[in-house]
C-alpha cells in the first residue's frame, strides 16, 4: 500500500474516532447542536420583530436569517470541542500512543480536523432540517444548501485548526477550554446574529473586518437571496485564510510539541 | 547484533539537563531491564529512544535506524506501551486494537484478524467490545500490550508496565513479556521494582539522576557487592561461641542483635549444611537460618548511596527461610 494511501487510511480512521467520541461524550456534543438550536429558537421567538427594521435585509423572516449565524456557531463551537478533544487526548498520553506510530505526523492533526469537518457537516444539515422544518425556505434552492454545507463544512475544519494548534501548543484542555467565551465575543462581533449596518461603532467597524462576517454572508446569501459570487469568493478568501493560519500554527505547535516532549 | 545502541545521550529541559549521558547497548533478543526511581530519566530516556522527544545531545539508534534522522522507520520497528496506559476510555477494546493496525499501515482485513488474535492472546475476547473505561488495571495494561504488539515488532519499549498493578496482575504480564522474548522480541523494560528488573531482564542499566551508575546481568551485578551472607537465629543465649565456630566458616557481617549471626560464605545455599554441622556439634540450637543474596537494592544502594524509592521497606526478595 502506498504511504499517500495509508495516510488517508489513518485520517479516516482518525475522524472516524472523533466522531464517535463526540457522540459518546455529551459535553462535547451539547455545544455543537444543543446551545445553537436553543439560542436560535429564543432569538428567533424573541427579537423576530427585528426584521421590519430600517436597513434590515430583504428575507422571509427572522429564522432565515438566522439559520446561518446558528451554523457559525456550531462550526465555531465544534472546532472548539474539537480542540478540548485533542487536547484531553494529549493530557492523558494518547497522543503518544499516534505519534509513535510510523505516519507522517500531520495526519494526526488532519484526522481530528476530518472530524470536526464530519460534525460541521452534520451541523449544516440540522440547522436546514429545522429552518425547513419551521418554514424557512431556502431562496436559493439546492445549490444554496449545497454552497451552506461546503462553506460551513470548510469553515469547521478552517477553526478546527486553530483549536488542534492550541491543543498542540498548550496540551491543556481547560485552557482550549478557556476560548469557549472568546468564540462568542467573535460571533457577537461579526454579522452572524445582526446585521452589519445595523451596529453603532466600534462593534460595526470591527465586524466589517472581522473575516468571519464575509463567510456568514457567504452561507446567508444563497439562503435568503439569490446565490452572489462576490460573496462566495470572500467567504472562501476568508475560510482560506483562517486554514493557512490553523495550519501554519498547527506545524508550528507540533515541532514545539515533539521539541518539548 | 544490538538492538538498541545508544551514546551520550542527553536530554536538557531549559536548565534542567534530565538526561546526562547515557550510554548503553542493547542485544537483539534480550531484555534490558532499565531501573531508577522516579525521576531519574528513565521516561525520558525511552521518549527519545521511541522518537517522541527530540534529544538535545549524543545519539541513539533502534533496530539499526538513527531516532531523529530516520524516526519514521524507528517508529515501524518498534512496539510501545508508555507508561500509565494511554488509552482512550471511550473506545472498546477492539476499536483501540483496530486503530492501532491502521496507524501502523495493516490492510483492513489483515488488521481486523490481528485484532482478534491479539485480544485472544491477552484474554480480552469476551470484553473486546466493551468500553476500555470499564477495564480494570490490568486489563487496560493487557490491552496496551496487545496494540503494541499489532505490527510484530522487532524491538518493544515497555515503561513501567506493571506499575500500579496487583501481583496476580503483575505477574500476568511478566509472564507476557518472557512470552515475546522467546518468540525473538527484544524488550526495553523500564521499571522501578527491582523484583520486575530481577526477574525479568537479562541485562540491568540502573540510572539515577540522568547517569547510568551500574549496568550488567542481575547476577553479576549482585556479585559485585559481596557474596551471599547466612543469617542465623540462635535458639540459646550461646552466642559468643557460635560466633566463634561461624568466623571460621566465613566472614563475621556487623550483628543486628544478641541473638542474630550474620556470616558471610563463598557458596550460598552450599555452605548451610557445614554451618548447621559445626553449630549442632557444638550443642549450639538454631531457631530460624535465612541465606540472603544481595539485591538489586544492594547493588542500587551501593552505587548510588540511597534506596530505591519504595523499596527499602520491601523484605528482600531473594531471601530463603529455614525454620528450626
Amino acid at each position: 500500500m502506498t504511504s499517500v494511501a495509508t495516510n488517508l487510511r489513518v485520517i479516516q480512521a482518525l475522524g472516524m474516532r472523533s466522531i464517535r467520541q463526540t457522540f459518546r461524550r455529551p459535553q462535547l456534543m451539547a455545544p455543537i447542536l444543543v446551545f445553537p438550536t436553543l439560542l436560535l429558537a429564543v432569538q428567533t421567538g424573541g427579537a423576530g420583530g427585528a426584521v421590519h427594521l430600517h436597513g434590515f435585509p430583504p428575507v422571509q423572516g427572522f429564522l432565515q436569517f438566522m439559520l446561518a449565524g446558528a451554523m457559525m456557531q456550531s462550526l465555531m463551537l465544534a472546532g472548539n470541542s474539537g480542540g478540548i478533544a485533542f487536547a484531553v487526548d494529549i493530557e492523558m498520553g494518547f497522543t503518544d500512543r499516534l505519534f509513535a506510530a510510523p505516519v507522517a505526523r500531520y495526519t494526526i492533526v488532519l484526522g481530528r480536523l476530518a472530524g470536526v469537518a464530519a460534525l460541521g457537516f452534520l451541523s449544516t444539515l440540522w440547522f436546514l432540517a429545522i429552518g425547513l422544518i419551521f418554514g424557512a425556505e431556502i431562496h436559493s434552492g439546492v445549490a444554496g444548501a449545497l454552497i451552506a454545507i461546503l462553506l460551513v463544512t470548510a469553515t469547521a475544519t478552517a477553526v478546527g485548526g486553530i483549536g488542534a494548534a492550541i491543543a498542540l501548543r498548550t496540551g491543556s484542555a481547560s485552557v482550549v477550554q478557556g476560548l469557549f467565551p472568546l468564540v462568542l465575543v467573535v460571533l457577537f462581533l461579526s454579522s452572524a446574529f445582526f446585521p452589519v449596518d445595523l451596529m453603532i461603532q466600534p462593534a460595526k467597524a470591527i465586524a466589517e473586518y472581522n473575516p468571519f462576517s464575509f463567510i456568514v454572508e457567504g452561507v446567508r446569501t444563497p439562503i435568503i437571496a439569490d446565490v452572489d459570487l462576490t460573496d462566495l469568493l470572500e467567504a472562501l478568501l476568508a475560510i482560506a485564510g483562517i486554514v493557512v493560519l490553523g495550519l501554519v500554527l498547527s506545524a508550528r505547535a507540533l515541532r514545539h510539541r515533539l521539541r518539548v516532549g | 547484533m544490538t538492538a538498541i545502541a545508544v551514546e551520550g545521550l542527553e536530554r536538557a529541559f531549559g536548565e534542567v539537563l534530565a538526561v546526562r549521558g547515557v550510554d548503553l547497548e542493547v542485544d537483539a533478543g534480550e531484555i534490558y531491564g532499565f531501573l531508577g526511581p522516579n525521576g531519574a530519566g528513565k521516561t525520558t530516556t525511552v521518549r527519545m529512544l521511541t522518537t517522541l522527544l527530540l534529544p538535545t545531545g549524543g545519539r541513539a539508534t533502534v533496530a539499526g535506524h538513527d531516532v531523529v534522522a530516520e524516526a519514521r522507520a524507528v517508529r515501524a520497528s518498534i512496539g510501545v506501551a508508555l507508561q500509565d496506559a494511554a488509552l482512550d476510555p471511550l473506545m472498546t477494546g477492539r476499536e483501540l486494537i483496530r486503530l492501532q493496525a491502521t496507524l501502523q499501515g495493516l490492510p483492513g482485513a489483515e488488521g481486523r484478524r490481528r485484532a482478534d488474535d491479539l485480544l485472544e492472546r491477552v484474554g480480552l475476547t469476551e470484553a473486546a467490545d466493551r468500553r476500555v473505561g470499564g477495564y480494570s488495571g490490568g486489563m487496560k495494561r493487557r490491552l496496551d500490550l496487545a496494540a503494541a504488539l499489532v505490527h510484530e515488532p522487532r524491538v518493544l519499549f515497555l515503561d513501567e508496565p506493571t506499575t500500579g498493578l496487583d501481583p496476580v496482575s503483575r505477574k500476568t504480564i511478566w509472564e507476557e513479556v518472557r512470552s515475546l522474548n522467546d518468540e525473538g522480541t527484544t524488550v526495553f523494560l523500564t521499571t522501578q521494582y527491582l523484583e520486575e528488573a530481577d526477574q525479568l531482564a537479562d541485562n540491568v542499566g540502573i540510572i539515577d539522576r540522568g547517569r547510568i551508575v551500574a549496568e550488567g546481568t542481575p547476577d553479576s551485578l549482585k556479585a559485585e557487592i559481596g557474596n551471599p551472607h547466612i543469617q542465623l537465629q540462635l535458639a540459646d543465649e550461646s552466642i559468643d561461641a557460635a560466633e566463634r565456630i561461624c568466623a571460621e566458616l566465613g566472614r563475621l557481617l556487623p550483628p543486628t542483635d544478641g541473638r542474630t549471626i550474620l556470616v558471610e560464605v563463598e557458596n550460598g545455599a552450599a555452605d548451610i549444611p557445614r554451618v548447621v554441622r559445626a553449630l549442632d556439634e557444638a550443642g549450639i540450637g538454631i531457631e530460624s537460618l535465612e541465606l540472603v543474596r544481595p539485591s538489586l537494592d544492594d547493588v542500587f544502594v551501593a552505587t548510588t548511596g540511597h534506596h530505591l524509592e519504595g523499596e527499602s521497606a520491601k523484605p528482600p526478595a531473594t531471601a530463603e527461610t529455614v525454620e528450626a
